[in-house]
């Protein structure tokens, strides 16, 4: 862009960097066969029993706007299952706001809390919007390391670590996608408390719960003196496979769900009224299908950690989410030259680590929301590849 | 349970060396537990599922609704093993409700449909009654939709 056309555009705009995602999806476009174990979202589509709640919407005439909080049927439920599930509660009348998808909870919260300059701690590796959206808020982003010694599980020793003056945001995203991290029960404790005593607001975004194989999934928001302080975001996306709907939400203490409201209200006036519906369905009848879906993600899972350290790249057993997070540093390349590599040698797609943080380096990202058989050859081509560079 | 039962029981279709791939075991170690789950009766068998809106040999199904007399000994058991036996019997249930058996039957042609029942299922002692009802269309066989259009696939190929 020149000079020129630049002097149209805000200057935080000007320098926010393009999406690593962006610049390898357009090289895998470019490309025919290609297996992608780089998507982003479950592979199944949305059980039928949830569209068919949004055709019969349609065919009731369910067109109209709903109110800016989300239609109450749909909130009274999602009170429902969040106190069922996570053991928060939160009232279906004014702390619970329903939004277009994670993302938009995500850019409404940021967006009602921070001023410019405040400091929002998040960890790295991280989903590729955090930071950016940290920006556009007009925040500074602190980035917390994980690693893979400790299976990019989030430690209070780190998040204290990384903590200076002028942090008023925790934000956090357990199970982590792209490493499938979680954080120990102790661990979270440890980090509510650090919360608590350097006064952090957390924006706990736990879009993945339901994609947990092992152990508890334990929130954030249920440890002492942190209701008042979290906005818990989650939303349909992964666990119902309802991605294109784009359906999300944000709990939190009435004074926070006001003002997230109010950016809302201006923004995006609510969520569309078919895609609530639908999720009225999913969390009164979804139970089953989201069983179903996480058994087959936890096959999947056990069979590409299995080959990837047959292969010789070392990787742990993620707990939750559809992503392993292989170590390719035994390979001699990096991320993005990896990545590169595989795809125009052996024409499988996997995202450098590298687009999720600066703490990626040395990794990939490998979504296993895809078929057996594909993911079979992939990392028979995988080994094929690596084996090459031998 | 075996592993391999269970995933059998998650409904994958899959075959033996893909089912030693997901679960880590040797073909043969998968074949040992397939052989454990026929000797227990667990694992009847395998049948391809053929659309009989295209397979002439299935060119007639019919659902019967069949009543009968329940005997001292066994009660429906002995009757219903003994038309469970015949070739064009696919399968049979006892039913709660209206009838005893539900017997679906099938056979190249209305008319041979029709004599088995008439002729055969129908004339054994302690056959009460017969309903018989042919299957026009076929919109689902076996957990396969039929001639319905496929599901759009839109992914992208790379996503956040």
């Amino acid at each position: 862009m020149s000079q020129a056309q630049n002097r149209f555009i805000a200057d935080h705009v000007i320098g926010l960097p393009r999406s690593g995602i962006r610049d390898f999806f357009e090289l895998v476009a470019a490309m025919k066969d290609v297996i992608s174990l780089g998507i982003g979202e479950p592979d199944f589509t949305t059980p039928w029993h949830i569209r068919e709640a949004a055709i019969y919407a349609l065919e009731k005439g369910r067109t109209h706007y709903t109110s800016n909080l989300g239609l109450i049927e749909l909130r009274r439920e999602i009170s429902a299952y969040v106190g069922r599930n996570f053991g928060l509660d939160y009232n279906p009348h004014n702390e619970v706001l329903v939004t277009v998808g994670v993302s938009e909870a995500m850019d409404v919260a940021l967006r009602a809390v921070l001023n410019p300059g405040d400091k929002v701690l998040y960890q790295d590796p991280c989903f590729v919007s955090y930071h950016p959206t940290v920006l556009l808020a007009h925040g500074v982003g602190v980035a917390i390391k994980t690693e893979a010694s400790s299976g990019f599980t989030l430690k209070a020793d780190e998040v204290k670590k990384s903590w200076e003056p002028g942090c008023k945001v925790l934000l956090i995203n357990l199970p982590c996608n792209p490493t499938g991290g979680v954080a120990e029960r102790d661990e979270l404790e440890e980090i509510a408390k650090f919360a608590v005593e350097k006064d952090m607001l957390v924006i706990s975004d736990e879009i993945y719960a339901e994609m947990t194989f092992e152990g508890e999934h334990v929130s954030i928001g249920t440890f002492p003196g942190m209701r008042e302080r979290t906005i818990f975001l989650h939303g349909f996306s992964k666990g119902w496979a309802m991605t294109g709907w784009r359906l999300g939400y944000a709990c939190a203490p009435a004074y926070l769900t006001e003002a997230m409201m109010k950016v809302h209200q201006y923004s995006m006036m609510c969520a569309s009224i078919v895609a609530q519906d639908a999720g009225i369905e999913a969390l009164r009848n979804g139970d089953d299908a989201v069983k179903k879906m996480r058994q087959a993600y936890q096959r999947r899972r056990d069979l590409v950690v299995r080959r990837f350290n047959e292969i010789g790249l070392p990787c742990h057993k993620p707990n939750a989410t559809f992503y392993a997070f292989p170590n390719i540093t035994s390979t001699g390349l990096d991320s993005p030259t990896f990545s590169k590599r595989l795809l125009e040698e052996e024409r499988v797609a996997m995202v450098p680590g590298t687009a999720f943080g600066k703490f990626g380096e040395g990794f990939v990202r490998c979504s296993f929301a895809t078929g057996y058989d594909q993911i079979v050859e992939a990392c028979n081509r995988i080994e094929r590849f690596v084996n090459n560079l031998k | 349970m075996n592993e391999v039962f269970k995933l059998l029981a998650e409904g994958e279709r899959l075959n033996e060396s893909q089912m030693a791939e997901i679960l880590g075991l040797s073909v043969e170690e998968v074949e040992a537990q397939l052989a454990v789950l026929k000797e227990k009766e667990l694992l009847l068998g395998w049948i391809p599922v053929l659309n009989p809106e295209k397979d002439d040999s299935l060119a007639v199904r019919a659902a019967i609704e069949v009543k009968i007399t329940p005997e001292r000994d066994g009660g429906f058991n002995r009757l219903a093993q003994r038309i469970s036996r015949f070739d064009e019997v696919e399968s049979c249930y006892l039913m709660s409700g209206g009838y005893d058996l539900l017997v679906v039957v099938k056979g190249s042609s209305l008319h041979k449909v029709a004599s088995f029942v008439s002729e055969r299922l129908s004339t054994i002692e302690g056959v009460l009654s017969t309903a018989t009802h042919f299957m026009l269309r076929a919109y689902k066989e076996q957990g396969y939709l039929i001639e319905q259009p496929a599901e759009e696939k839109a992914r992208l190929d790379v996503t956040p």
